[in-house]
């Protein structure tokens, strides 16, 4: 099983992809030389200009030109380059894509992907850092993966290729180079979490890089002697309810971790889904974490006032246990 | 006159294709104010029909369309049935998007109209996108794309021309300009000097037609089509024409100047201007008045046909949603 990173998983997944079905091509700004980040470095040597495609910077161009050649019979890979600009082509995937297949009355499909990469990386401000998964998990028609590490990135975009609705796609822009062992062989289905740490104390449950500090958190848990278990969503629509639910029937604690803006954030969804369901059994206050409602600045000390940190999920956990140390 | 063609028939097919764009718009009016069965708001085309006709009819039932909110009449020029289109307009089964569209989404990928679309330009950059799909298919399809003179003022104008120039794609922008941006004056809205302009500076080859002409508009269409399907690259037509009705079928129009639209119904109605330029080359007037009587009679029929047919079953509310995480599954 090769290590890869998260960046090399996601590339596997593409050329795989491409090899299998000429029918799959990319397109975006600046991809002829491997995109902003290299994520399709080589790509376009193997594969030649037409399927790795250059676009002029026209977001909304792009987007609508991916819907046009889906509906013709092709499967296009849309890179957006950063989330952020892709909310020039909200439009586009919003009211064009997502409502193409349902308005027609089914004469067609969408088999897209739109790559949005997501979060903060140091000092690149408000409009190169965002996380607005919660956005596009409002939007019905769509199918939304924040994979957090290398393997889910190879098996969710794969996944996302081969299916016939358009995905939102959202790579955490700072764990490019994150390693671990990619199985080739492993599928996912969207809407399965990934237990990534069993416990019986606490649920955690996160999504996209925060899931990975929250298996930080745990161990730090752990050292306490708290037995936390951490469930990475993996995809926000469809998501995993059954997992969630089961998991807070099993330790009657939960705390939501995501990197994007609290409120209104897709946290206050899992919460809300619990109360529903499995309010009974909860046996201290839910904790949800998130960005304050604020804005992410460029000065390092200021950025992180913006940041969920390993730490603070730590403390949530042990506040809804009732375990806050002094 | 040259842009006259030598053949009879495929004028008179042309005239043909008009009543029945008219007689469609027409009965779907009534549907709407005198019936009440169309229940969300219409477009009509009523004034532009030459357009429909005159491109159309140099399309292949493979061939791609895209269009706008006023698209009733490229959609049936294109070749999709009226009832399946009245149907969709009432929301009905059998309607060509099975109710889920209505006037403003209407489209019948079967005959290769890839949609109608309710934000205005949107469908500029979609169309592009289709002819891009067709280059890497590597099939000898072409794209026609329809839009009004309001939607050269927004972003996907430039964003899609500018894509077609780049990629060498081969489709036919049509600026159907009827004058009007829903309910203001577009010269009054617009900078510069118009889509043939806009459309140069981009690198398209473009041009200016009489739109109510029916065949200039077919002539000059013939000519760009005969081009992209010998692997030219993408050109914008100007097509002139005038919208006779208000924004919806339920604006009275009351911002237009007394009497304008009257003067374009008494002198420059697309369809008497056919049957006059007909006349004139030898072709009795009964055959005016069938042609006239046909289209009535079928659209008259599709109407009744259409208001008796089902609404959709409940269930489909939550069908062709997505697969996956589908709300048929999953209700929330």
């Amino acid at each position: 099983m090769p290590v890869m990173t998260y960046m090399e998983a996601g590339r596997a997944a593409v050329r795989l992809a491409m090899q299998a079905d000429p029918t799959v091509w990319c397109v975006g700004e600046d991809l002829g030389r491997g995109g902003v980040f290299g994520q399709y470095k080589g790509l376009r040597e193997e594969f030649g200009a037409a399927r790795i495609s250059d676009a002029p910077i026209s977001e909304a161009g792009i987007m609508g030109a991916a819907l046009g050649a889906a509906m013709v019979g092709t499967r296009p890979i849309v890179e957006m380059r950063f989330s952020d600009f892709a909310l020039c082509a909200t439009d586009e995937l919003v009211n064009q894509i997502a409502k193409a297949r349902f308005m027609f009355g089914g004469q067609m499909r969408v088999p897209l992907v739109v790559r949005k990469p997501i979060g903060m990386w140091r000092s690149s401000a408000a409009q190169h850092s965002q996380s607005l998964e919660s956005w596009y998990a409002h939007v019905p028609g769509l199918v939304v993966a924040c994979p957090s590490t290398p393997q889910d990135t190879f098996s969710m975009l794969r996944a996302a290729i081969e299916c016939d609705d358009p995905v939102v796609f959202m790579e955490h822009k700072n764990i490019w180079a994150l390693e671990g062992n990619v199985d080739f062989a492993e599928t996912v289905e969207f809407g399965k979490a990934r237990v990534r740490r069993k416990g019986g104390d606490v649920s955690i449950v996160s999504w996209s890089n925060t899931a990975n500090l929250a298996q930080d958190a745990a161990s730090l848990l752990a050292a306490d002697g708290i037995d936390a278990e951490v469930v990475d969503l993996r995809s926000l629509w469809p998501w995993d309810k059954e997992t969630v639910l089961n998991s807070v029937r099993k330790t009657g604690h939960l705390v939501v971790a995501h990197e994007s803006v609290a409120v209104a954030g897709f946290g206050a969804e899992v919460v809300a889904t619990v109360a529903e369901h499995a309010g009974a059994a909860l046996q201290g206050p839910v904790r949800r974490l998130g960005a304050p409602r604020g804005l992410i600045a460029y000065a390092p000390n200021l950025e992180d006032r913006m940041r969920v940190t390993t730490e603070m999920i730590a403390q949530a956990a042990r506040e809804t246990l009732g375990k806050t140390t002094a | 006159m040259s842009n006259r063609y030598d053949n009879l028939e495929h004028s008179l097919a042309l005239l043909e294709m008009m009543e029945r764009i008219r007689a469609f718009e027409e009965q779907a009016c009534l549907a709407a104010e005198r019936d009440k069965l169309v229940l969300g708001a219409i477009h009509p085309s009523i004034g532009q029909e030459a357009v429909a006709a005159g491109v159309m009819t140099h399309l292949r039932e493979s061939d791609i369309l895209l269009s706008t909110h006023r698209g009733h009449g490229h959609t049936l020029a294109k070749g999709s049935s009226s009832l399946a289109m009245m149907r969709e307009l009432l929301g009905r089964q059998g309607g060509c998007c099975g109710g889920k569209g209505g006037s403003m989404h209407i489209a019948d990928f079967g005959v290769g109209m890839l949609g109608a679309n309710g934000v205005v330009g949107a469908n500029i950059s979609i169309a592009a996108g289709a002819a891009h799909g067709i280059r890497l298919l590597g099939d000898d399809r072409i794209v026609v794309d329809i839009f009004g003179d309001g939607a050269i003022n927004r972003g996907p104008f430039l964003e899609g021309l500018n894509w077609a120039a780049v990629f060498d794609l081969p489709i036919l922008f049509v600026c159907e300009d009827n004058q009007y941006s829903a309910t203001t004056r577009t010269q009054t809205m617009t900078g510069g000097d118009g889509p043939v302009a806009r459309a140069k500076s981009l690198g398209l080859r473009a041009s200016e037609v009489d739109g109510n002409d029916v065949e200039a508009v077919a002539a000059v269409s013939q000519e760009i089509i005969t081009r992209l399907r010998a692997g030219g690259g993408p050109e914008l037509l100007h097509a002139k024409t005038y919208r006779r009705t208000g924004h919806t079928s339920f604006d009275p129009a009351a911002y237009r100047p007394e009497g304008e639209s009257a003067a374009q119904e008494r002198e420059n109605d697309p369809i008497s201007r056919q049957q006059q330029a007909l006349k004139e080359r030898g072709v009795a007037g009964q055959i005016f008045e069938k042609l006239h009587q046909s289209a009535q009679q079928e659209m008259t029929e599709v109407l009744a046909e259409a208001a008796a047919t089902g609404f959709p079953d409940d269930a489909s509310a939550f069908d062709d949603v997505q697969d996956i995480g589908s709300p048929a599954k999953e209700p929330f």
